[in-house]
């Protein structure tokens, strides 16, 4: 069986035709060519594949892509602005929130999320909301350093450079 | 890369419309909710449904409410939104305790409660928190509606009393002045239990004057502790009494080996984990009513 269906990503309206077995991640991926969003466990656990659905971040591989016809995603790739990188994209920069980058996609739509629910999150509140995403490189300190930065700079920050960001590493 | 079988996949738009569905492609096919149990075993071909009936779209199933003193939660209200209802807090905390321990949080913005106790993997949580408070299931087919106490509810892991053809549209708990908790031991954040405890007290001037019991992982029939309930009802309401009902509750139950940890120690939980719940409800309860007794 193959369905039409179109999925919204990141603003632009999507038509693909598709199995019904085809996960999200992977149309995502393969199909659209959005390789921000990684694809790791395949079984729920990693989170490397979170991405908002409807504006909740669900992990992808663990979701068809045919439940998201007519529906909206938003991947990293729409994290971005007109005005250059979001603020938990600067805060994983100026913080060092990665190291081989393979968990960040996830990391940071969460934290996206995280952020515009709860403005002022405590650092309890940061490693709840990443409890089901893993990342086997930087031990979490810097992640919750990151998003904590991220919330602290949200007002004003979009007029920085990333350059100026980069000053406040912590070495 | 895991990959499932090939299956149909069709949208239900209406409740109506799934049973239709359901009809329509027989016993082969199966409701998905979250998809979150159903599409793993999906990808590991240990589930090879021909069809699969998306009920996300049916909103209607998605609302909490408070209808003649029956808190009402639709079988795809998500983790999250049980977790966030101010009026499931409110009235059932243990809903809120267990909510707090299943899976992570972007796991729960999916999953449904529905979905939970349709499962009915021995470790789901939310069965032993239902069968605490004595939860009805609303199960709907083309012939007309039943209700069913959620302690009757399972026939075994895995396996329900709901039919194919059938969908599970509403938990129910008549509301009354209770107190109650939930806890649970993980080998790591958002990991299945090891074990878990549910209960649900009322209790009449120290007296208890009635008792629930839910068990999550520990093969306990029907996800609850009857004979640890029976025990309690009429006693005091103290220390020793909880210390026997949960020593009573872990004798009955039955958990197995698995790689979570060996029978022992499971039931060495199961006696702590009933203690502390029962200990924790307690609590509650005194502070719900601390300012009648000033009055
Ligand atoms: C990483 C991970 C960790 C988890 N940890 C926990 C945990 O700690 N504790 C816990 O309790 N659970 C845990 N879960 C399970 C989680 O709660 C699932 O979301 C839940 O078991 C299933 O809900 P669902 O809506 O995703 O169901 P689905 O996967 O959509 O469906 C499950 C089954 O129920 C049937 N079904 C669903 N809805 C209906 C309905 N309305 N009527 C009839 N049949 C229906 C489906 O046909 C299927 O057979 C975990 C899951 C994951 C992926
Ligand atoms: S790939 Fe989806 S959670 Fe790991
Ligand atoms: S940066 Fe390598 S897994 Fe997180």
């Amino acid at each position: 069986m193959i369905m039409e269906i179109t999925v919204e990503v990141n603003g632009s309206s999507y038509t693909r035709s598709v199995e019904p077995r085809l996960l999200l991640v992977h149309f995502l991926r393969d199909e659209l060519g959005l390789t921000g969003t990684h694809w790791g466990c395949d079984t729920s656990n990693c989170g490397t594949c979170v991405v908002w659905l409807d504006d909740v971040p669900v992990k992808s591989c663990t979701v068809l892509a045919v439940m998201a016809d007519g529906h909206s995603v938003r991947t990293v790739e729409g994290l971005e602005g007109a005005d250059g990188l979001d603020p938990v994209q600067q805060g994983f920069m100026a913080c060092h929130g990665l190291q081989c980058g393979f968990c960040t996609p996830g990391m940071l739509m969460t934290a996206r999320w995280l952020i515009d629910h709860n403005p002022a999150p405590s650092e309890a509140d940061i490693r709840e909301a990443i409890s089901g995403q893993l990342c086997r490189c930087t031990g979490y300190e810097n992640i919750v350093r990151s998003v904590r930065w991220a919330a602290e700079h949200e007002a004003g920050l979009r007029e920085r450079t990333v350059e100026d960001a980069g000053t406040e590493v912590q070495a | 890369m895991q990959v499932p079988a090939q299956f149909r996949y069709e949208k239900a738009v209406s409740v109506e419309h799934a049973l239709t569905l359901l009809g329509r492609y027989g016993p082969e096919s199966r409701v998905v909710a979250g998809g979150h149990s159903l599409i793993p075993m999906m990808k590991l071909r240990l589930a090879q449904p021909e069809a699969l009936i998306d009920i996300n779209d049916l909103h209607e199933l998605a609302i909490i409410s408070v209808e003649r003193h029956v808190l009402c939660i639709g079988a795809l209200t998500r983790h999250a939104d049980l977790l966030s209802s101010a009026l499931v807090g409110e009235h059932f905390p243990i809903f809120h305790d267990a909510e707090r321990v299943i899976a992570d949080p972007v796991v729960r913005n999916r999953g449904t409660v529905g979905g939970s106790l349709c499962q009915a993997d021995p470790s789901e949580d939310l069965s032993a928190a239902f069968a605490a408070v004595r939860g009805e299931a609303v199960i709907v087919s083309p012939e007309g509606r039943r209700t069913v106490p959620v302690r009757e509810f399972f026939l075994g892991p895995y396996q329900t009393v709901v039919d194919p053809g059938e969908l599970l549209v509403q938990l129910r708990v008549p509301i009354r002045s209770s107190a109650s908790a939930y806890q649970k031991v993980e080998r790591r954040a958002g990991d299945w239990a090891v074990a878990a405890a549910g209960a649900e007290l009322v209790l009449d001037d120290g007296v208890v004057a009635d008792a629930g019991i839910g068990l999550a992982a520990l093969g306990a029939p029907n996800f609850h502790a009857r004979e640890a309930e029976s025990f309690l009802v009429g006693g005091p309401a103290t220390d020793e009494r909880f210390a026997e009902a949960a020593r009573i509750a872990a004798e009955h139950c039955n958990p197995i080996a698995d790689q979570r940890g060996p029978e022992e120690y499971k039931r060495h939980l199961a006696k702590t984990l009933v203690t502390r719940v029962l200990s924790v409800a307690r609590t509650r309860w005194h502070g719900l009513h601390s300012g009648e007794k000033a009055r």
